[in-house]
């Protein structure tokens, strides 16, 4: 009963209050096209590559890519001249029956049309050697035993010439630099944790410092209805905040969403509450508004770093330690797994079952931590 | 007569300051009780020990015979504290349903007593509108109508007649007064000497002890002096020694 009184009235506020309500909802959006608009400037880039000892086949092969532009150099040395110069983006360089392909990497997706372009041409041209051996070999099998020649072309494709060896090089930073795609569902993640967090920390330092919440304290509100309270009112407003950017995700970003997205919905939900839960905890220790924007850098940011936008298997233990009592990794990792790689949410248990223990400790540490103001 | 606040020997520090020094006081049943001292003597922490929203460190404070902190006793307490504290984004009657609901008021009971405490503190007429828009007289008002819903059986008003017109004072002390001779009881804390001189009893706080604690007629006789006010300058002087 009490609990819905609070929900109630905490939505009411908000709903009152369209500038906050406008931060909610379309900041991230806002956000997120222009990180889009900004990284999508990049898709009609123009890669010139240098070839060294690479077949002539393979050369117009990879030529033939769009906004893929071969220039055949001698010999290596002077390949990596030009690489320093800047007048290419990157090497390649066949040597020992392997291709050694140098990235200028600046740019990420520069490299990553070298590698489609690269790879592109390697696959046509052993598509177009085994069509010809196989052709061939149908061919002279036919005349001599025609009921041989069905079975063949498997037969063909087990005798195919592997894949030949790619190895990579970066000049500047690796494989793994930057990429918005891959960015995407950690930052919607991070959107929701940070407006919801700021919005309910301040909304209870508000209560907090107006003295509403010493005059609901003075009635006999148990000191968890406020608590349940909060979460149901932020817990519907997260709902549809993450309804909303999800959307703004798949339509007007065109992000491809492989998995569900009621999972998705599901995830940032949770998300939310946690993000609630601790902008609660942490307002009780900021004494104004200004005080609860400090917790902006010190808790906020740093989780951005150790959420897997940036992989953190190669770093030292210590850092993957942090990572790992941060929230939003969780969170971070469930939402990739389920907008990228399809993920159904019931093999996302460890995720799930740790937001929920992040969650759980929040809420019980602030149904104690409002003891300060009552003391029952 | 039944005491509805009793307060033995209270004690009670902040850090290494000591607030309240040993405090004896009661409120009975059907009575207006004031409790005055200067500012910093302790009046707010005496309050915040009563609704159990501090902890004594010594001695005991009972409410309505049941020792304190106790979460159901507060159900029975009308509050208005010093500060507003008020839903500026709602309107009043958003407000007053809301604590109203807190205290655990049924729905067609809760219309009425809102009502009723509207009409008390003149406020029927701006229900509906915001409270942002109230001037700082109306909040108090609103404030007051707050703590008056439900028939509490005890009020605990902290400076409830600050910036509140002088006819509107007078309203609002006679809602007291009717409220006592239901016997029903109000603490009243006060800077405004006058109204002290309108309580049954007053008790003066200073230095975190009450030094003197009786009606106003007999405490200005035995301080030999013509009003509450010199009582209190008398008493502070004499502290100070």
């Amino acid at each position: 009963m009490r609990i819905l009184a609070i929900t109630q009235r905490v939505l009411k506020e908000l709903m009152r209050d369209k500038r906050t309500l406008a931060l909610m909802f379309f900041a991230p959006i806002l956000v997120m096209w222009l990180m889009n608009v900004m990284f999508s400037a990049n898709s009609n880039t123009h890669v010139n590559l240098a070839t060294v000892n690479v077949s002539s086949s393979l050369q117009r092969r990879i030529d033939n890519v769009k906004d893929v532009t071969i220039h055949p150099v001698a010999s290596e040395q002077r390949a990596q001249d030009q690489l320093r110069q800047q007048s290419v983006d990157g090497i390649i360089y066949y040597h020992d029956g392997r291709y050694e392909v140098t990235y200028a990497n600046t740019d990420a997706s520069k490299t990553a049309l070298t590698k489609q372009a690269l790879k592109a041409g390697l696959t046509q041209q052993t598509i177009g050697t085994l069509t010809g051996t196989v052709r061939q070999l149908q061919h002279t099998l036919a005349s001599t035993n025609p009921q041989a020649g069905r079975a063949l072309p498997q037969q063909a494709a087990k005798q195919s010439p592997t894949a030949p060896k790619i190895n990579n090089h970066y000049n500047y930073g690796d494989e793994n630099t930057n990429f918005f795609a891959k960015i995407i569902p950690i930052l919607m993640g991070f959107f929701i944790f940070f407006f919801v967090f700021l919005v309910s920390g301040m909304g209870l330092l508000g209560e907090r410092t107006s003295g509403t919440l010493g005059r609901l304290l003075a009635t006999p509100v148990k000191r968890s209805e406020i608590v349940y309270g909060y979460m149901l009112s932020y817990g519907i407003i997260a709902v549809l905040q993450s309804i909303v950017i999800v959307l703004a995700t798949i339509w007007l970003l065109k992000v491809e969403v492989v998995g569900n997205v009621v999972s998705i919905i599901f995830i940032s939900m949770l998300l939310a509450l946690i993000a609630l839960a601790f902008g609660i905890l942490l307002s009780t220790l900021a004494n104004s508004e200004f005080q609860m924007m400090q917790f902006i850098p010190i808790v906020i940011v740093p989780q951005i770093f150790f959420s897997g936008i940036i992989p953190l298997d190669s770093m030292a233990a210590w850092v993957r330690y942090i990572g790992k009592v941060l929230p939003l990794t969780y969170a971070g990792d469930a939402l990739s797994s389920i907008v990228l790689k399809g993920v159904s949410i019931n093999q996302l248990g460890g995720d799930i079952l740790a937001l929920l223990i992040f969650l759980i400790i929040l809420v019980i540490l602030n149904i104690i931590g409002l003891k300060r103001y009552r003391k029952v | 007569m039944e005491t509805t606040i009793a307060l033995q020997h209270l004690k009670k520090a902040f850090g290494k300051q000591q607030v309240l020094r040993d405090i004896d006081f009661t409120v009975h049943q059907g009575e207006i009780v004031g409790l005055i001292g200067p500012s910093g003597a302790g009046k707010s922490t005496v309050i915040k020990t009563m609704l159990g929203m501090e902890r004594a460190d010594g001695g005991q404070a009972f409410i309505l015979q049941q020792p304190m902190p106790n979460r159901l006793i507060l159900g029975r307490i009308g509050y208005m504290a010093q500060s507003d504290a008020l839903y500026e984004d709602l309107t009043a009657k958003e407000n007053l349903q809301f604590f109203g609901q807190m205290k655990g008021l049924r729905k067609a009971k809760l219309a009425q007593e809102i009502s009723h405490v509207s009409q008390v503190v003149d406020l029927t007429a701006d229900l509906n509108k915001l409270v942002k828009g109230y001037s700082g007289g109306m909040k108090r008002r609103l404030s007051l109508a707050i703590a008056l819903l439900g028939t509490p059986e005890l009020l605990i008003l902290d400076e409830p007649t600050v910036g509140i017109d002088p006819a509107l004072r007078r309203q609002i002390w006679r809602e007291l007064a009717t409220i006592r001779d239901q016997g029903r009881s109000v603490l009243v804390t006060t800077h405004v000497m006058s109204e002290a001189e309108a309580t049954d009893r007053v008790a003066l706080l200073i230095g975190g002890q009450i030094v003197a604690f009786d009606q106003p007629q007999k405490l200005e006789k035995q301080y030999d002096v013509p009003t509450i006010e010199d009582v209190f300058l008398q008493a502070e002087k004499e502290a100070v020694k």
